[in-house]
């Protein structure tokens, strides 16, 4: 496995739908491609079930990025549960900035049941920039008042 | 019924019926020239002339156009018939006296010489003698109104309108169909376009698809019949006894409630025209395999000979291998069934002609029972296979006797040599394809496409009949090219995993769906308009919303969506996701 100098390897959390984008994760392997092994891949029935406060959640365990991968638009299983995760990852990436997470560390992406090579891809891809962005840092609210130049009370 | 005599025989016949049909009916020959089936009598040469017994006498009238009328008896060759008759063919001759269907009548009525001549005498074997035919079946049965007459008497002649190419005109050929003489010609090629049997044979509008259709039915080719086009014509209605000619059927569809599909949709097969080095659809006697398959075939539009354009047997054959498979600017898998078609090709060529036969291949690729033996067979037989892609193909006529060869020029890399070898014919192999409706299927249904653009299965090894969603099945060449026994096997196969549910007469539903705690809800119905299944009712009486839990397929939006946290998707709920995000981040 490849480890950067620092030896920070990134835990990423990877909201995967059960029709396309976990069996896309899963032709991968049946494929033999490579991807690195730091998206911890959870299988959803569909991304419309990824619920804002999951991300939210798994940032608070420590994840240092999510990744929710569904259908294509139009090819959702469910008809528009993709569409409902487009709508709440937009509105989530305004409040992770509120939250001093960077909006990068939350990525949505379509990747079909076929797409072996998409989903090798995109896992690799966002493992590097999760790997760029470094270790998350969630501020304690000390942190955040003597930033402010408030007394704690 | 209305009874009447002709040449004393007394018959029965419908209202209605002309003289001449009931002469046909008791087998009276009555010679004619302007009648014919499918037009209305009209009475113009004034052939089919017969005597009518009158109380006063005897009357000549034409048998085309008189109705039989009750006790009526008739003559079709007394002294004054025939006599008639062959004054009426002695004044046509003496105008077109070289005209075979004339000369041919006038021998029926034993008229030997003609005493007359004409100012406007025509000794052309094709002259128009005024018949009406053509004009009449333009405007009865195709209903184009094409041709008229010009003139009067003598003068008379058969035109278009003010002597110019008619704009009317829907060149369907009819009128040089019914012309006696053959002065009416078709000159145009064929108007359609596209003839069945793969542009190798003729056609018309009404025909069978192949010898072996099923159903075997003729069909109607909408593009071509005439009908489609003036709303006129019908022959076919007018001659099909059983009456099963219906132009007004159209194109229906049809619901039924099933609750397996089994998806065999088939595919399509590589177009090589954009292939403009291998000149098919550019050069003549180039085919694809198809193509070659309809001609090798006995029933096919050569009767099973393999023929050049020109009528005759190819000298020498080239099969060129993976045309559009196998090529990074195509397709990059195998359609695995041409190395075999290729080597049946060669066999049956060899085995018809004298032709020396070349195959062109990348691999051969003789996979499966009994293949690498058939392969063996037909290189004793003399067929010469030559590993490597063929570059192109081009015209090589240098002198009259080698007109219209082919010239093949391609790498043979066993002996590491540039060759060019001249052929006659020469037979691509063109690649399997997925339909080219393949996208709107997948869409119905549905299903998923792999990087080939066939039908995904739900496991390439573990699973090769299902597809990911439950009671869908995908068979034969939609799933992937394959040949006749891997497409029976795996048919066979789809078919036994829905007879097994069938048997089975139950269905499992999966356990994971969503159900609303009556408790929590607040009857905000967020949840209502998300769930794409209407699954979810607003029950006024509790003021909650409540989950039909048979039409819940267990997505979760609502789920995710619900404010109060009502809603508890089972399976993956709140709590199961939440204990796993903990796992999975514990390390």
């Amino acid at each position: 496995m490849k480890t950067s100098k620092n030896g920070f390897e990134p835990r990423i959390v990877g909201f995967m739908c059960n029709w396309c984008a976990y069996t896309g994760a899963d032709l991968a392997g049946v494929s033999r491609l490579k991807s690195p092994p730091n998206v911890r891949i959870m299988r959803v029935m569909c991304t419309g079930r990824v619920d804002p406060s999951f991300v939210l959640r798994a940032f608070q365990l420590g994840a240092d990025g999510v990744l929710i991968a569904g259908c294509h638009p139009g090819d959702c299983h469910y008809q528009e549960g993709n569409f409902k995760a487009l709508r709440r990852t937009t509105l989530l990436r305004k409040m992770l900035r509120q939250f001093g997470v960077e909006p990068e560390r939350l990525r949505l992406e379509w990747i079909s049941a076929s797409e072996a090579e998409r989903a090798s891809s995109v896992v690799t891809e966002f493992t590097e920039q999760v790997r760029a962005l470094g270790p998350l840092h969630l501020e304690t609210p000390e942190e955040v008042f003597a930033e402010l130049g408030v007394e704690a009370s | 019924m209305i009874s009447l005599t002709i040449d004393g025989m007394t018959t029965q016949v419908q209202e209605g019926t002309t003289l001449l049909q009931a002469a046909k009916l008791l087998d009276v020959k009555i010679p004619t020239l302007c009648y014919h089936p499918l037009l209305k009598p009209f009475g113009a040469c004034r052939l089919c002339v017969v005597e009518l017994q009158r109380p006063t006498g005897y009357e000549l009238i034409t048998s085309c156009n008189t109705p039989c009328q009750d006790g009526m008896v008739v003559s079709s060759n007394s002294k004054h018939v025939l006599e008639a008759r062959r004054l009426v063919l002695e004044m046509m001759l003496a105008r077109w006296p070289n005209v075979p269907v004339l000369r041919q009548r006038a021998e029926e009525v034993g008229l030997t010489q003609v005493r007359f001549t004409s100012v406007l005498r025509d000794e052309a074997e094709d002259a128009c003698i005024l018949c009406l035919r053509c004009v009449r079946i333009c405007e009865e049965v195709v209903g184009a109104c094409a041709i008229g007459f010009e003139d009067r008497g003598i003068q008379r002649r058969v035109v278009t309108p003010f002597n110019r190419e008619s704009e009317a005109c829907i060149a369907c050929g009819a009128c040089a169909h019914v012309c006696p003489t053959h002065h009416m010609k078709f000159v145009g090629e064929d108007y359609r376009g596209k003839p069945p049997e793969f542009l190798l044979g003729p056609n018309t509008a009404i025909y069978m698809p192949t010898a072996q259709a099923v159903p075997k039915v003729p069909r109607i080719d909408r593009e071509a019949c005439i009908h489609f086009k003036t709303g006129a014509c019908q022959s076919c209605v007018t001659v099909c006894e059983p009456g099963a000619v219906n132009h007004k059927m159209e194109d229906e569809e049809i619901e039924v409630e099933v609750g397996q599909i089994l998806v065999a949709t088939g595919y399509d097969l590589f177009d090589p025209t954009p292939m403009a080095q291998y000149g098919y659809g550019r050069l003549d006697n180039i085919y694809t395999g198809l193509d070659i398959e309809r001609m090798l075939n006995s029933t096919g539009p050569t009767g099973g000979r393999v023929l050049l354009k020109n009528g005759k047997p190819p000298r020498a054959v080239a099969i060129v291998h993976c045309i559009g498979s196998r090529d990074e600017n195509h397709h990059r898998y195998c359609s695995r069934v041409c190395c075999m078609y290729a080597l049946k090709f060669s066999h049956l060529i060899k085995e018809r002609t004298e032709a020396e036969v070349y195959n062109f291949y990348i691999d051969m690729r003789a996979f499966g029972k009994g293949y690498e033996e058939f392969y063996s067979r037909v290189l004793n037989e003399g067929a010469n296979v030559i590993r490597g892609k063929v570059a192109e193909v081009v015209q090589a006529g240098w002198s009259k006797q080698d007109e219209g060869t082919l010239l093949v020029r391609c790498e043979d890399t066993l002996i590491g040599r540039f060759r060019e070898i001249p052929v006659d014919m020469v037979v691509l192999c063109n690649a399997i394809e997925p339909r080219r409706d393949v996208e709107q299927v997948r869409r119905l249904f549905g299903l998923s496409r792999s990087p080939d653009g066939f039908f995904l299965e739900r496991h390439p090894k573990l699973d090769p009949v299902a597809t990911t969603t439950d009671g869908l099945f995908v068979a034969g060449c939609a799933q992937g090219p394959k040949d006749i026994p891997d497409t029976v096997a795996q048919a066979s196969a789809a078919a036994a995993r829905m007879l097994a549910t069938i048997a089975k007469g139950v269905v499992e539903i999966d356990p994971v769906r969503a159900e609303i705690d009556e408790n929590l809800c607040s009857g905000c119905r967020t949840c209502i308009p998300l769930c794409p299944y209407s699954a979810i009712s607003y029950l006024e009486d509790k003021k909650v919303s409540q989950v039909n839990s048979t039409l819940c397929k267990g997505c979760g939006t609502c789920v995710a969506a619900c404010p109060s946290g009502s809603i508890t998707g089972y399976g993956f709920s709140d709590e199961q996701i939440d204990a796993e995000m903990v796992g999975l981040l514990a390390v």
